[in-house]
């Protein structure tokens, strides 16, 4: 059973590294200026000292470090993730409450920029030497350039303000009341811009390692046997060479996917979009710490479980890839 | 061929290092040209650029002047780019150095502490370094540097890797030299070109990192930068859309500037590449 056991060692290494990011947020907090129970203080709005010295010792703080530490460690366990002053409500459901959203975004988000980039990756390598692999390249390098946010907002002023043809912002509109196709209907349309803005500059990405890794891949003997063979180009760009292509762009993907999680921090704030990036630009407003760390984990959390996905693909699709060769 | 003239083969790279040469320029000339602090309100607010004489890209909602936060936030955007990417190179390539050339106990750790830094979501990592430490440029720097340096690392490594076998190395160890002097004069002036290339493409995403920072309210707050700039237009985009659009045109005109110039530097430095493509 190489798959259980491979599973599992990931399972491992994925543990681990969602450890260090809690010691890490642990020592993140302690850094912050002020210790934790006047930043909470602050946040509660009271300033007197028994207040302060009730809070300290309600979340252990007069205790020493590595005891604090075990008592977060255990705590984020049971999963809980602190209580947020500002919301008048536990981290925990606050981020379950955005999740669904964000999901949404960076989902759909991640196939258009996938499916489309891998086209005009494509399309750039069989005419690398045209004029129209250029143009699909110089754009590709633009989008690449823009900043995210900045597109983000471009598209709202032409497409909102000056054409009126998409929502600028939200999640769906506010007291219409649709209800099933409907709704799904109202979601996809307030949907298209932050999904298309949030892809392009990771289709930007997949399209320049897609163009790179067809055109290192063409000049391999066993392209060389297929066209020998007199196959005709179209099969051979598709079959032969698209199919080896795809491989690292997969792996590219995992990793592409944590800076997709990131990214939607800036266009869900330019649109509005009640995900877990507007819930971390509120908490940063607010200097809500035990909210913004929750949700820095849960990042890293999406990231990691990505990326465990991405390598199982990885592996179905290259079965000559076996354990102990990655 | 000269290295340049590799270089201005390349027409877009060419291009690149005019648009750069102009953007140093402005930030060089931005304390003579806007002597005065780019916060200081200076007309009635909201002037179109063109509008005023004096005032050729107008002023922002709060009456301040575009074009001298323009200048300013040039200096601001270039010198937190280098700074951050010279401070990535000092983590990266040192640990990629030790990596590869030790190899084993050594390579595995180290790999496995740059492997957790790229687990983790470069940008959200960022935000939370620089709130909790307070915004300020040298948390911005410190965000940035720490958010970008493993990719080196694996570079450097890779390099290492494939160069510690070669003759000249292997001739320096038999002669006796330490392996300090093996790293430092024989090895790593052979990694440079790829690690140039590199470089000039970290400072173009440190840019986008500090702007996308500002922009969330993140950056200096004593320092006036493009990202900050169009922050502060984002709730008045219908009545003033050239607020945004002019600082937003700044950065993508740099950090286009800057993947060209890379671009062209990899076709300079690495000419049996360039060939090939």
């Amino acid at each position: 059973m190489p798959y259980v056991s491979l599973i599992l060692g990931r399972i491992g290494k994925a543990v681990i590294v969602l450890l260090a990011i809690l010691v890490f947020n642990f020592f993140l907090i302690h850094a912050a200026p002020g210790d934790p129970a006047a930043v909470m203080a602050g946040e509660a709005g009271a300033t007197d000292q028994q207040f302060l010295d009730d809070l300290r010792e309600r979340f252990g703080l007069d205790q020493p470090l590595p005891v604090q530490l075990w008592r977060y460690m255990s705590g984020v366990m049971q999963l809980d993730f602190g209580y947020s002053y500002r919301q008048q409500m536990p981290v925990l459901d606050l981020i379950l409450d955005r999740l669904p959203a964000t999901l949404l975004l960076t989902g759909a988000a991640f196939v258009i920029s996938l499916v489309f980039g891998i086209l005009a990756g494509t399309l750039a390598a069989m005419r690398a030497k045209r004029p129209s692999g250029s143009i699909i390249m110089g754009l590709s390098l633009l989008f690449y350039a823009t900043p995210l946010y900045w597109v983000a907002m471009m598209a709202v002023l032409v497409f909102s303000v000056m054409l009126d043809w998409l929502p600028a912002y939200g999640y769906s509109t506010v007291g219409a009341g649709y209800t099933g196709l409907a709704h799904v209907g109202d979601v996809a349309v307030h949907l298209i811009l932050p999904a298309l803005t949030l892809g392009l500059f990771f289709m930007a990405v997949y399209t320049r390692m897609t163009r790179t890794s067809m055109l290192s891949v063409s000049q391999q003997d066993f392209v060389k046997t297929a066209r020998a063979k007199g196959l005709a180009p179209g099969v051979i760009q598709r079959r032969h060479i698209l199919r080896n292509a795809l491989l690292p762009i997969i792996t590219l993907a995992g990793l592409q996917a944590g800076q997709m999680v990131g990214g939607a921090v800036l266009t869900e704030t330019v649109f509005a979009w009640p995900g877990i990036g507007r819930l971390m630009y509120e908490a940063l407003m607010q200097r809500d710490y035990n909210l913004l760390l929750g949700i820095f984990f849960f990042c890293a959390l999406l990231v990691i479980l990505f990326n465990m996905l991405t390598d199982v693909i990885y592996r179905l699709a290259d079965p000559r890839i076996k354990e102990g060769v990655a | 061929m000269s290295f340049f003239r590799r270089f201005a083969q390349n027409r877009g790279a060419l291009v690149g290092l005019i648009i750069l040469a102009l953007v140093v320029l402005l930030a060089v000339l931005a304390p003579f040209l806007y002597p005065d602090s780019p916060w200081r309100m200076v007309q009635r607010p909201f002037l179109a650029p063109g509008e005023m004489a004096g005032f050729p890209l107008g002023t922002d909602t709060m009456g301040r002047d575009v074009a001298a936060g323009l200048a300013h936030g040039a200096w601001v955007s270039l010198l937190i780019g280098l700074i951050s990417t010279v401070v990535a190179l000092a983590i990266g390539v040192p640990l990629g150095a030790l990596a590869g050339y030790f190899g084993g106990k050594i390579d595995d750790a180290l790999m496995r502490f740059t492997e957790f830094f790229q687990t983790i979501p470069n940008f959200a990592l960022a935000i939370v370094l620089v709130a909790i430490l307070q915004p300020s440029t040298t948390s911005i720097v410190a965000a940035i540097a720490i958010v970008s340096w493993p990719p080196v690392a694996r570079l450097v490594r890779g390099e290492f890797l494939s160069l510690k076998h070669r003759e000249y190395v292997e001739a320096a160890r038999l002669v006796g030299q330490t392996h300090r002097d093996i790293i430092l004069k024989q090895i790593l002036p052979n990694t440079l070109s790829p690690v140039i290339v590199l470089a000039s493409l970290m400072v173009a995403t440190a840019i986008l990192l500090e702007s996308s920072l500002s922009f969330l309210g993140l950056g200096d707050p004593d320092t006036m930068s493009w990202g900050y700039m169009i922050g502060a237009a984002r709730t008045v985009m219908r009545q003033a859309w050239w607020l945004s659009v002019i600082p937003g045109v700044a950065i993508l005109l740099t950090v286009l500037a800057l993947n060209l110039v890379g671009e062209g530097l990899d076709d300079a430095l690495n000419p049996q590449l360039a060939r090939q493509r």
